[in-house]
């Protein structure tokens, strides 16, 4: 049996060795930019259908709007394919004239026929983001005619109402209102389904990267696009891999395989703060954390209550220690940088308070409510942190956990009581978080259309006037203070506690340089990224 | 030459018994399937996740919406639904995923090897270890090297392998350098490998891409082993109280008052007989692997059959968690029916019987 001992040991040591290879340090290399991402969000590559955070970043390396805006100032508003614009007297009607001489990634010049045939067919295959343009009036049935070419490199886009005029041009730099080639789109288009079929999977844009390569939880890889009307990238490449993990992608990032990581949780940015190798930088963004409180439930529905419990979250503390610098405090349904951000927050835990509060809404002993909170690390600490101060105005708080579909699914239902969410804007103006927090035009169950306010039963027809009356105002100052107004309102009588506005935090690789975290993920751009030796 | 009619007679008998034989297995397989896409079905009817949420997202307009809900056929009677489903299977078309756009056979074309790979590397350590490990232990019961072998087995079965994972990855990659980090191969192998088989070892040796080659075995080595000592820890265990079992038999104790060498006792009088229920034991571990270990998956960012349906169900994807639900009891069946056949080649008795 000796030998038999040292058989086996001597195995072992064999298959050890022969299995672990050793693996030479990486680098990445200088051309190419690579980046660790939680992809799986992905599910569409059309910019008619894009929606996600992930894709809607890869949409803006790639693709090009009309229009776009200085990332640090969003009132500046400047053309991209377009030119110029006019707006008509009776406010109505856009005139665009398109730039000269852009071309898309296949070499077929940019006209004033593409950016008419993105818009119809963004209108026409009414995807997710559809309504983001079609809220103008257009519809599959009137959008050949509101939207028209009027000459080579000219075209009309005519609303059914007056708009605030830079509603029109921020909804314009959402990704649905990116410009496809359309003669290359037309080629590959079946059935009538306006090249959907093939685009959803392929890339027909004129952005500073084309993309190359998309496999699903896998890797998306963008190349530089040699076409481009702007300075060439510096990087020959991008790359995403698909890392869910965000301990895996701090480890990868400290070995150097990777010169992005962009899941890392509080923990790992705490950690990385002391590696020479890596710097962290971060950038707000437009995403605002917030509480829904039903009001179909017979305790929250009680105003008294609801004020009471934006007394019972401990801000600060949360943003500090639980989210370790990727939230701000933030307490109006507007974000920083948006036309009309109302920036004070007059709520701060308060105990005594809220526990005055409880006992004029005929609660002194407090009552039990459950709260539905998606399952990801950061949101259940959040849910947890506020469990414990509302615990000690005597509200007991049920955290009910749930994966993401799950809980929007019990969400859109109205059937929770307290719902902890996450909301990003769909463009930078105002209109977008007014039109979900503070507007519901139909309360009923039925409903046609579901916001914010309607899903927690929040009927408000007043403030959904004033909202409708902010929207059409055409001067900005006055404008921006109807927001204002509105807000303050917000935040006395809603039944949302606003918590916390989003910061993107990023570890990067000492020499990679120039990477822009705008206020919205299609902001988000690599193309001014270098790599020093 | 002539065939006596007895011989014909039994030959015919011999015939019939195969087809019976033939059509009693289809016919189980044909069940088998049928109840899995029921029950995958049903149950992902009953899950409370809204499908068309993750096909249109949480903003669509009400017109968006409903058109999603009816081009998923969501608007008809479930029998329907489960019925059209049902008739695209047979005829080869598991449908499309919402989430990647792509046929969902495709789609499992993609992943399915990259767990394969996984998982028959890791079915092949365990058995590697496994076995004479139990082995040894069960020759050695009671002493050092079967207390050693048994806590190692009971560290491999009891702790987690997200956080064996992780350590592992912090050991061996981070702090070691022995091994690559997360993912099938390096960005700079990624696009000059010709895929043929999807198995990236094959696929790099059958071109001669040795660098490549190495490159995806430094990427393998840690989460198969991983995958090993995970499937190490129970095959050894039953390795063990197998042996122990035919240890104390009479024809043992025969053997050795022959005088036959000890270690032909134990490796082949012993082992042999213990290796029939042994065959069932690594058969159903290998299937085990091959399901797609979620969180080894997860923490390797192997893009695998594993990943795919968990992010499948939580979209509530339908067609992906059927289709992926099938390729597994296909590997449940398969395996099985393997293990039977092995069954007869090592056991006579079996043999006779049928």
């Amino acid at each position: 049996m000796k030998h038999f001992s040292k058989l086996v040991a001597a195995a072992m040591v064999t298959a050890a060795l022969g299995v672990t290879t050793s693996s030479v340090k990486a680098e990445t290399p200088p051309d190419t930019l690579i980046q660790a991402w939680q992809i799986d969000d992905i599910i569409s590559l059309d910019p008619a259908e894009v929606f996600e955070f992930t894709a809607s970043e890869i949409m803006g390396n790639s693709y090009q709007p009309l229009v776009g805006y200085d990332v640090n100032d969003v009132s500046d508003i400047f053309g991209v394919i377009a030119e110029k614009w006019e707006v008509s007297e009776d406010g109505k009607t856009f005139s665009f004239t398109i730039r000269p001489d852009l071309k898309f990634a296949s070499g077929n010049p940019i006209t004033a026929a593409d950016p008419v045939y993105s818009l119809q067919r963004a209108v026409k295959l009414d995807k997710s983001p559809a309504f983001i343009l079609t809220q103008f009036g257009l519809s599959a049935d009137n959008v050949d005619q509101k939207v028209r070419q009027t000459g080579d490199m000219t075209f009309e886009l005519e609303m059914d109402k007056a708009y605030a005029p830079t509603l029109l041009l921020y909804c314009l730099t959402a990704t649905v209102g990116f410009v496809v080639d359309k003669e290359l789109v037309m080629s590959h288009e079946a059935n009538g389904d306006f090249g959907y079929d093939w685009l959803k999977t392929n890339y027909a844009g004129s952005g500073a990267f084309s993309i190359r390569d998309w496999r699903a939880n896998e890797v998306v890889v963008l190349e530089r696009n040699d076409n481009f009307g702007g300075d060439a990238p510096a990087m020959a490449r991008s790359i995403y891999r698909h890392i869910p993990e965000g301990s895996t992608q701090r480890l990868l990032l400290e070995q150097g395989d990777i010169d992005i990581a962009r899941n890392l949780g509080p923990e790992e940015i705490s950690a990385l703060a002391d590696n020479s190798d890596i710097k962290i930088e971060d950038g707000i963004k437009g995403s605002i954390y917030y509480l829904g409180l039903n009001q179909k439930n017979e305790y929250l529905s009680n105003p008294k209550v609801a004020e009471a419990m934006k007394y019972l979250v401990d801000y600060q503390a949360i943003a500090d220690t639980i989210m370790k610098g990727k939230v701000k405090v933030h307490q109006a349904f507007l974000p920083e940088g948006f036309l009309g951000a109302l920036n004070d927050n007059p709520y701060s835990l308060n105990v005594e308070k809220a526990k005055e509060l409880l006992a004029e809404a005929g609660y002194p002993d407090g009552f039990t409510v459950t709260m539905d909170t998606r399952n990801t690390p950061e949101i259940t600490s959040m849910a947890q942190a506020i469990q414990q101060t509302m615990a000690e105005a005597g509200i007991t708080l049920e955290i009910i956990p749930g994966d993401g579909q799950q809980t929007l699914t019990k969400y859109r239902a109205r059937n929770h009581d307290i719902y902890i969410g996450r909301w990003g804007p769909d463009y930078q103006d105002p209109h977008t978080n007014a039109d979900t927090f503070a507007r519901n035009p139909d309360n009923s169950d039925d409903a046609a259309s579901k916001p914010l306010a309607w899903r927690n039963a929040w009927d408000i027809p007043e403030m959904t006037k004033q909202a409708d009356a902010a929207v059409l105002e055409k001067d900005t100052a006055a404008r921006a203070e109807m927001y204002v107004a509105l807000q303050k309102e917000h935040q006395d009588v809603s039944p949302f506690v606003v918590m916390f506005q989003e910061i993107e935090v990023l570890g990067l690789r000492k020499n990679v340089n120039g990477f822009i975290i705008g206020p919205s993920f299609n902001d988000n751009s690599f193309r001014n990224v270098t790599k020093t030796e | 030459m002539s065939v006596s009619p007895a011989n014909e007679g039994g030959r015919w008998r011999a015939l019939s018994i195969l087809g019976m034989k033939v059509g009693k297995l289809i016919a189980t397989v044909a069940i088998t399937f049928l109840g899995l896409l029921v029950v995958t079905f049903l149950i992902g009817r009953v899950v409370p996740v809204d499908p068309v949420l993750a096909v249109v997202g949480d903003r669509a307009s009400k017109s968006t919406y409903d058109a999603a809900y009816i081009a998923l056929g969501l608007d008809k009677p479930l029998y329907h639904q489960f019925f059209i489903y049902l008739q695209q299977a047979l005829s080869g078309d598991l449908g499309t995923s919402v989430l990647t756009k792509k046929p969902i056979v495709e789609d499992i074309a993609r992943v399915f090897p990259a767990t394969l790979e996984l998982a028959t590397a890791g079915i092949i350590l365990g058995t590697l270890f496994g076995v004479p490990l139990g082995v040894w232990g069960a020759v050695r019961q009671g002493k050092l090297p079967d207390q050693v072998i048994r806590v190692v087995g009971l560290i491999g079965y009891s702790a987690p392998i997200f956080w064996l994972g992780l350590l592992g990855l912090l050991v061996f990659y981070a702090k070691l350098n022995w091994v690559a980090g997360p993912g099938r191969i390096d960005i700079a192998y990624e696009y000059s490998v010709t895929q043929k088989t999807g198995l990236l070892l094959i696929d790099t040796a059958m071109h001669g891409q040795w660098g490549a080659f190495r490159n995806v075995l430094a990427h393998l080595a840690l989460p198969a082993t991983l995958l090993g000592y995970f499937s190490m820890a129970y095959i050894s265990r039953m390795t063990r109280s197998f042996m122990l079992a035919e240890l104390g038999q009479e024809y043992i104790i025969a053997a050795r008052v022959k005088g036959v060498a000890e270690w032909r006792i134990i490796w082949i009088h012993a082992l042999r007989n213990a290796a029939v229920p042994l065959v069932t034991v690594i058969a159903l571990s290998y299937a085990g692997l091959l399901e797609g270990s979620v969180l080894t998956e997860t923490v390797f960012a192997w893009p695998g059959l594993g990943q795919y349906l968990t992010n499948s169900l939580q979209n509530a994807d339908m067609n992906a968690v059927l289709g992926g639900t099938l390729v597994i009891g296909i590997i449940f069946v398969g395996l099985n029916l393997l293990s039977d056949l092995l069954y007869t080649v090592l056991d006579p008795r079996v043999r006779r019987r049928t």
